[in-house]
């Protein structure tokens, strides 16, 4: 069982809205899962089955195997994109209760707050309201409290949004080592950087399909372009780039070099290996950059979403 | 996984602890008891005024009626004509003059009896004066008919109270009806403050909710239903407990100030305190205030404190259900107005109807078809209780509203699962039908 988390063919309406269209996904334990999609495509809807907030019409969800059951909730950390938290309860107090909702026994639940909170230098909220706190500050605490029942599985919407980018790194990094740990995390969000970064897996949702997944090099594999970025010094600059247009399909490059004599971003015709190409351009000039062009995650959102 | 305890444990918590809360607790009670106390006190100002009020008797006959009391006094004007005696008391600033003319014949004594003053003269000053010359008045014809013996016909007079009895052998009586009137309508609105106060409570809290963003994250923990009854349950115990500070803390002020300020809780309705003085010596109505209290303790206790507490609940549990769908349904307090209203409205009506038709006839149809109807039985069924309900009816009117209490909680769940999740646009009622199908 590779998979920890199994959504086949589930599909839920809002009276004659159709909000999933029988979308599966398959998350591999261990993995950072990015779930993609534009504003509106179903994203949260998905997410929420997951959290049972909301039932599908029909499909099922398995965690680990199992149907889904009101006690996952327990394995489940779900951080939602609108959060908040009581504005007028103290840090300390609204964290323990939140941690005895997700089944946590109270004194462990206040030990692990002391870690938690040690560890991020928050310890001194404690006695502190929400109300007192900046947007980042609560933002701290509410990433808190979504890991302190140490959940099998991490659901976290645009976890970075409201932090500085000191804090934002320092929860990137806390979210990596809680999947070196043994989480299984589903990250949604926009900022298709963060995206490349984290991400193992993504699936890409739009109008309530799922267009895409996988894993995210073989989806790159799969958009690759066989395009180079070709860095090349000579002096016969129009000569060269001469030879190179008759031979090959080229594109302005933009990729930034000390040498800039040609600058080009090549194709591959059908049938060559970049070997072959590297080694008509070293008959013709020096190479000083060659470089595939890997699609991003950008690329291949934009892509995706304007074919479909 | 059962939070429902928890929930109530924090909502409670947090109710009580807020700052305003606490005030209001602590406050109010003091507002009330200052607020009865200056009444209290005026009222007692007005009546400790010195009036001094001169009689014009030209008959002779009345003189001997006019006996001082502490706050008035009569000053008898003797062998003086009507004008003089008006100039003298407007001089010496009398509370007024009382003349009565000069006449043969005993029976236009009456009519022409009049009493001069610079302003209108009190309502129960009047009444006072002329339940004197009455009483005096009416003796004296007896007398003049011949042959009367005032003692006997003292004697004579008979006091009747009809008694009544229900077949099965309940005893009441007019002054039992007014003691079941008093309590059946202090419960019937005691249950309706309650709704009001603390189903907009409940709404608050859960717009609240909503616009602090919390509630997704407590939903991914728990069952919406789940936190809406702990939610509900939770606020109606600091409710309770709001309720019994309240009475408490009122109670020990009352004591308190009648202690250090003299004023007994009785004197508190004294505009008319000669009345009530004049009426406590009259042995009638010394028996009806005891009457009063054996109907107080003829009233069926155990039933009223046990429907009381099941139609309180159940009735309180009903509109605080619908509250909080409001409350979901809404992302700010200014949208819930138009949802109000059809919540709003049976409460109304139920007090109305009570108040007005109860009192008419409390087994009427119309007391009895709205002691069923679930949105009004509850304020209308706890002001018939005092009046005698056979047990059958109470038990399936209870039961219609158990009933009602399921529906109005499986609908407002519906609402409250969407609703909280809904934010922008206030919903229209057609909307919110689409949310009870999702």
């Amino acid at each position: 069982m590779n998979n920890l988390l199994v959504a086949d063919s589930v599909s839920k309406s809002f009276g004659e809205f159709r909000a999933l269209n029988s979308v599966s996904i398959s998350v591999p334990k261990g993995s950072i899962f990015g779930l993609l999609g534009p504003n509106g495509a179903g994203k949260t809807t998905l997410i929420r089955i997951i959290n049972q907030i909301t039932m599908p019409d029909s499909g099922k969800v398995t965690l680990d195997g199992e149907p889904l059951r009101p006690e996952h909730i327990q394995n489940i950390g779900y951080l939602p994109e609108e959060r908040g938290l009581y504005k007028s309860m103290k840090v300390g107090e609204q964290a323990l209760y939140l941690a005895q909702l997700k089944g946590l026994d109270k004194k462990v639940a206040r030990e692990r707050l002391k870690y938690w909170f040690d560890k991020l230098e928050i310890g001194d909220w404690w006695n502190k309201k929400i109300q007192e706190l900046s947007k980042g500050q609560a933002q701290k605490i509410q990433f808190v409290v979504t890991v302190l029942h140490q959940p099998k599985l991490l659901i976290f919407d645009e976890p970075f949004s409201g932090f500085d980018p000191i804090n934002a790194n320092l929860i990137k990094d806390e979210i990596l080592q809680l999947r070196d740990e043994g989480a299984t995390v589903i990250f949604s969000t926009h900022r298709m950087e963060s995206v490349e970064e984290l991400c193992d897996h993504i699936a890409l949702i739009h109008k309530s399909n799922k267009v895409l997944d996988g894993k995210l090099t073989d989806i790159k594999r799969q958009y690759k372009t066989n395009t180079f970025e070709v860095g090349l010094q000579t002096n016969a600059v129009d000569e060269v780039t001469k030879a190179i247009k008759g031979k090959f399909e080229v594109f302005p490059a933009t990729f930034k070099n000390l040498n800039d004599d040609v600058k080009l971003n090549v194709k591959l015709n059908a049938n060559d290996s970049s070997n072959d190409l590297l080694s008509f351009l070293t008959s013709k000039a020096e190479v000083h950059h060659f470089v595939e062009v890997v699609p991003s995650a950008n690329d291949i959102f934009i892509q995706t979403v304007k074919n479909n | 996984m059962n939070h429902l305890p928890l929930i109530i444990k924090r909502e409670y918590l947090t109710k009580v602890k807020n700052k305003s809360f606490i005030i209001m607790t602590f406050v109010s009670p003091l507002i009330m008891v200052a607020l009865i106390a200056v009444v209290a006190y005026l009222s007692q100002v007005n009546n400790d005024k010195q009036r001094t009020i001169s009689v014009l008797d030209e008959t002779g006959l009345l003189t001997d009626v006019f006996k001082n009391t502490d706050n008035t006094t009569y000053n008898i004007l003797k062998g003086s004509n009507l004008e003089d005696a008006k100039l003298t008391v407007r001089e010496k600033e009398e509370y007024g003059l009382l003349h009565i003319a000069s006449t043969n014949d005993i029976a236009n004594v009456l009519p022409a009896v009049k009493f001069y003053s610079e302003e209108s003269p009190s309502i129960s000053i009047i009444s006072s004066l002329e339940r004197k010359i009455e009483k005096k008045l009416s003796d004296t014809k007896l007398q003049m008919v011949g042959g009367v013996d005032l003692e006997k016909i003292e004697a004579s007079r008979a006091n009747i109270s009809i008694d009544q009895e229900t077949f099965s052998g309940e005893k009441t009586s007019k002054v039992d009806s007014y003691m079941k009137l008093a309590f059946g309508g202090f419960a019937g609105y005691l249950l309706f403050m309650f709704i009001i106060i603390y189903g907009n409570m409940i709404m608050r809290s859960i717009i609240e909710e909503k616009t602090s963003r919390i509630i997704e994250v407590i939903i991914s923990s728990v069952k919406p239903i789940q936190l809406m009854m702990g939610k509900i349950i939770g606020t109606s115990l600091a409710g309770i407990t709001q309720f019994v500070i309240w009475m408490i803390v009122g109670g020990a002020l009352v004591t308190i100030l009648s202690m250090v300020f003299g004023i007994s809780m009785t004197e508190m309705q004294t505009p008319q305190q000669d009345l009530i003085n004049e009426a406590m010596k009259n042995p009638e109505v010394a028996n009806e205030m005891q009457l009063a209290f054996q109907s107080f303790l003829n009233l069926p206790m155990t039933n009223l404190i046990v429907a009381f507490l099941f139609f309180f609940i159940g009735g309180y549990l009903l509109y605080s259900s619908l509250y909080a769908a409001v409350g979901a349904a809404v992302d700010n307090e200014t949208d819930t107005q138009q949802f109000m209203m059809p919540i709003i409205m049976p409460l109304i009506l139920a007090v109305y109807v009570g108040i007005f038709t109860v009192i008419e006839d409390p087994h009427g149809t119309v007391s009895t078809v709205f002691s069923f109807i679930p949105f009004t039985s509850p304020v209308v069924m706890l002001m018939r209780i005092p009046f005698g309900v056979p047990l059958w009816q109470q038990a399936v009117s209870f039961l219609i509203l158990v009933g009602t209490f399921m529906f109005t909680v499986w609908f407002a769940a519906k609402i409250y699962r969407v609703g909280i999740l809904m934010y922008g646009k206030k919903p229209s009622y057609k909307e919110l039908y689409k949310w009870i199908k999702y």
